[in-house]
């Protein structure tokens, strides 16, 4: 049994048949249920098969977001009621306060301006020669992490004095053409939009890729048909283009949008959250853990995820509208 | 048959996910696995002698989990202090380290997986155990060896209201100044014994070396998200030199006002430093980008001649690039910062603390053996640390800078005092502290940056 139990292989032998043990019960039960019929079969089924799911996601999710909300209205070691001081903290603390400035900057220029290149380049490069080495070289960010993507940047934004021998690929070229090195990361409130140059840099390969792929499942007929109707290009790109791909455009903004709410790992490895350069998943990471405060810092992460809802339903009404328009 | 094939297919499919979930699991490291080698690895066979051990009792086959965020070469040099322990004894420790040890000891306490030790690197965070009710008082033996070897002080940081809890284990040295023993000859520079002759000293290299790109002190205090620390550490030295211990003890634990007007010249003594653009940042440019440099390459300049003087504690030893010449003759060497006169040895100390989560007598034995100056020496002798502890011999040390901190550890006249920041509650020592720093640094003036750190103490 130790073998099982303290070795990792053991472990993860014992995970592999724990697992294959509990997939084979399913299954059997699944076999079980299928001699059933009509609406008791039906039942059963769905007990089967999303009951794990369903108690998966209430532990996972929901019981941690209620728990979170709960918390926010506690005080720091979450011991005591104190009611809305919490997000008083939150609307009144100027580091808070700050944060979410910079967020909004974040979520209103990374989605657009990542889906905008995205869409630009997906169109440029469709049916060219070279399509395939383009699209690749924009993509290849996509498969860098957010902290690895942060620390090439840092160098690319690294600043000396005007004497010294410019080590950034940026202020070798600024110096190059002579003019003064720029503080990059450094002087507020610039900083914050070189940061957010880096997200785009990494989202706008996501969403050449989906728009890309979009772009070639419309349905050539309708092209030729465009074609023949003597469009120009802006035509084109205005009346057939993007209300084809209009699903996969909503698709892309939001996914890229949740994901810059929850932007933390660009200004952690960039500038530590200094210089003004806070946004609001760094503080409340800081907030919890460093600081010990389970109080503001679950007020903060009710806040993230207020902020999530409206995109999250935008997201899900979208596609039962699509659905309509399909027909299905 | 169609339908037999997809039960294999998918039974097939649920062990590939198996595995690759049993990856990520053994990756994690945090599950207590892994360790288990410590009796296996006492080679070489029954020549150990017990004696020094049979204080501490005989346990046939039990395990003591230990918990700290030391990782890779020094957790193997930390499990190799146990060796002869284990094969007397017969207890295992088994060591976990974590790079994220200050979040995960609160959430595995506050599960109830609690290991059975834990190493802390800060007494802040000991004292919010303490208070959280996991972390159980020292037992007597462990007492008695502190008593024995280690100061009142060092003593004072592991009791939470007048009770004891946890042994202090290693420590470093603050306040050192890195230096270039060759470059100092070459120019016929001494090591300043007084802080006059210190800014003397600079006002001397700036004068004859001073150049846009040449400045006679380097300075990085970047460092991810714990950006602002090494500056926090430059001015605690500084207000033990200007003020004394006894304000520093009342500045740390609130007594008197953040902004008060002594830590205001204290500040501004360190600004003399490294807000002057004649004196800093050698190699790099003007003050401000002292905020932005990594403390890890902060000192490099000294290697090329941009700068002679780093401030920067003993363990940045490991940062010199390989076959650095380390040594008082040698291309780079510490010396103190010296205080206000030659007879004040001002210290800035860090350290770490052992603390148990539970009295078993196993538990008890292990956090006794590493109270004790046995394992003091022991792990001295390993190598890449120093300790306080009395019992420890500096001929035992691996280098001479560990030599000369261990020696500076143990001079009695000396005003040692711990690390501020660690001691501070964490929204100031790992918040508004060291982002203040960052905004002095970057320009803000000395009095509004400590004004604000002072209205971000907590109220309680």
């Amino acid at each position: 049994m130790d073998f099982f139990l303290y070795s990792k292989f053991g472990q993860m032998i014992l995970a592999v048949i724990v697992f294959a043990a509990v997939v084979a019960l399913l299954l059997g039960l699944a076999q079980l249920a299928d001699r059933y019929s009509g609406r008791s079969r039906t039942f059963w089924m769905v007990l089967l098969f999303g009951g794990p799911a369903a108690f998966l996601l209430g532990l996972g999710l929901i019981y941690p977001a209620i728990r979170t909300t709960v918390m926010s209205f506690m005080d720091r070691n979450s011991q005591e009621w104190i009611g809305w001081a919490n997000y008083e903290w939150v609307f009144t603390n100027p580091d808070s306060l700050q944060s979410f400035i910079n967020t909004f900057w974040w979520v209103v220029l990374v989605p657009t301006v990542s889906t905008t290149v995205g869409l630009l380049y997906a169109i440029l490069v469709d049916k060219s020669r070279f399509e395939k080495v383009a699209k690749s070289l924009l993509f290849v960010p996509m498969a860098i992490s957010f902290v690895g993507a942060g620390i090439i940047w840092k160098f690319v934004y690294e600043y000396r004095g005007a004497a010294q021998e410019q080590i950034g690929l940026l202020n070798a070229i600024i110096t190059g053409i002579g003019l003064e090195p720029v503080r990059f990361l450094q002087d507020a409130p610039w900083n914050t939009f070189f940061l957010i140059v880096v997200m785009i840099w990494i989202q706008a390969g996501f969403a050449m890729v989906l728009l890309s792929a979009a772009i070639k499942a419309i349905p050539d007929d309708i092209v030729e048909a465009a074609r023949l109707d003597g469009v120009n290009a802006w035509q084109m790109f205005r009346n057939i283009t993007v209300p084809s791909i209009r699903p996969t455009l909503v698709v892309v903004v939001t996914t890229i949008t949740i994901a810059t709410l929850k932007i933390f790992d660009i200004p952690r490895a960039m500038t530590g959250a200094r210089f003004d350069t806070q946004v609001l998943a760094n503080m409340m990471y800081d907030q919890s853990f460093t600081f010990g405060n389970n109080g503001t810092g679950s007020a903060l992460a009710v806040m993230i995820f207020l902020l999530v809802i409206p995109i999250v339903v935008f997201n899900v009404r979208q596609m039962i509208k699509n659905r309509e328009v399909r027909g299905a | 048959m169609i339908n037999r094939r997809r039960t294999t297919a998918s039974l097939a499919g649920a062990a590939a996910l198996a595995l690759t979930l049993a990856a990520c699991g053994g990756a994690d490291d945090l599950g207590g696995g892994g360790g288990g080698g410590g009796g296996g690895a006492t080679a070489g066979g029954g020549e150990t002698d017990c004696s020094a051990y049979e204080e501490y009792g005989s346990f046939e086959g039990e395990k003591v989990t230990l918990f700290s965020s030391i990782r890779e070469v020094e957790a193997d040099q930390l499990q190799d202090t146990f060796t002869d322990f284990t094969e007397c004894t017969g207890i295992t420790v088994e060591h976990n380290g974590s790079g994220e040890f200050e979040q995960q000891v609160v959430v595995q306490a506050e599960g109830g997986n609690a290991p059975d030790l834990a190493i802390f690197p800060q007494p802040g965070l000991l004292q919010r155990m303490v208070k959280e009710g996991h972390v159980v008082a020292a037992p007597d033996a462990v007492e008695k060896k502190v008593d024995e070897g280690w100061s009142e002080d060092w003593k004072n940081y592991g009791t939470v209201d007048g009770e004891f809890y946890a042994a202090p284990l290693m420590a470093s040295v603050k306040s050192f100044v890195w230096y270039s023993p060759t470059a100092f000859e070459e120019n016929g520079y001494e090591v300043p014994k007084t802080w006059d002759e210190l800014m003397t000293l600079t006002q001397k290299i700036a004068d004859e070396k001073g150049s846009d790109t040449t400045k006679p002190w380097c300075a990085g205090i970047e460092s991810g998200g714990a950006t602002g620390w090494p500056a926090t550490d430059f001015i605690e030295d500084m207000v033990l030199r200007s003020a004394g211990g006894d304000v520093y003890d009342q500045w740390i634990n609130h007594e008197i006002p953040f902004n008060d007007p002594q830590i205001v010249e204290a500040v501004d003594m360190a600004g003399a430093i490294l807000k002057n653009p004649d004196y800093t940042n050698g190699g790099l440019g003007d003050p401000r980008t002292i905020a932005t440099t990594s403390f890890n390459d902060g000192g490099l300049p000294i290697l090329d001649g941009e700068c002679f003087m780093y401030r920067m504690a003993s363990f940045y030893e490991a940062q010199w690039p390989e076959g650095t010449d380390v040594g008082p003759d040698g291309e780079v060497f510490a010396f103190y910062l010296p205080g206000m006169t030659e007879d004040e040895s001002p210290l800035l100390t860090a350290g770490e603390f052992v603390g148990a989560f539970n009295d078993r007598e196993a538990t008890a034995a292990v956090q006794a053996y590493m109270a004790s100056g046995d394992w003091a020496n022991t792990r001295v002798e390993i190598g890449g640390v120093t300790s306080a502890n009395k019992a420890v011999d500096p001929e035992l040390a691996s280098s001479d800078v560990l030599r000369l901190a261990i020696e500076l550890l143990q001079d009695e006249s000396a005003v040692a005092r711990f690390d501020g920041s660690d001691l501070m509650p964490s929204e100031v020592g790992a918040g508004s502290f060291w982002t203040g720093m960052v905004d002095w640094v970057n320009g803000s003036e000395t009095k509004p940056v400590l004004d604000q750190i002072e209205a971000s103490w907590p109220a309680s």
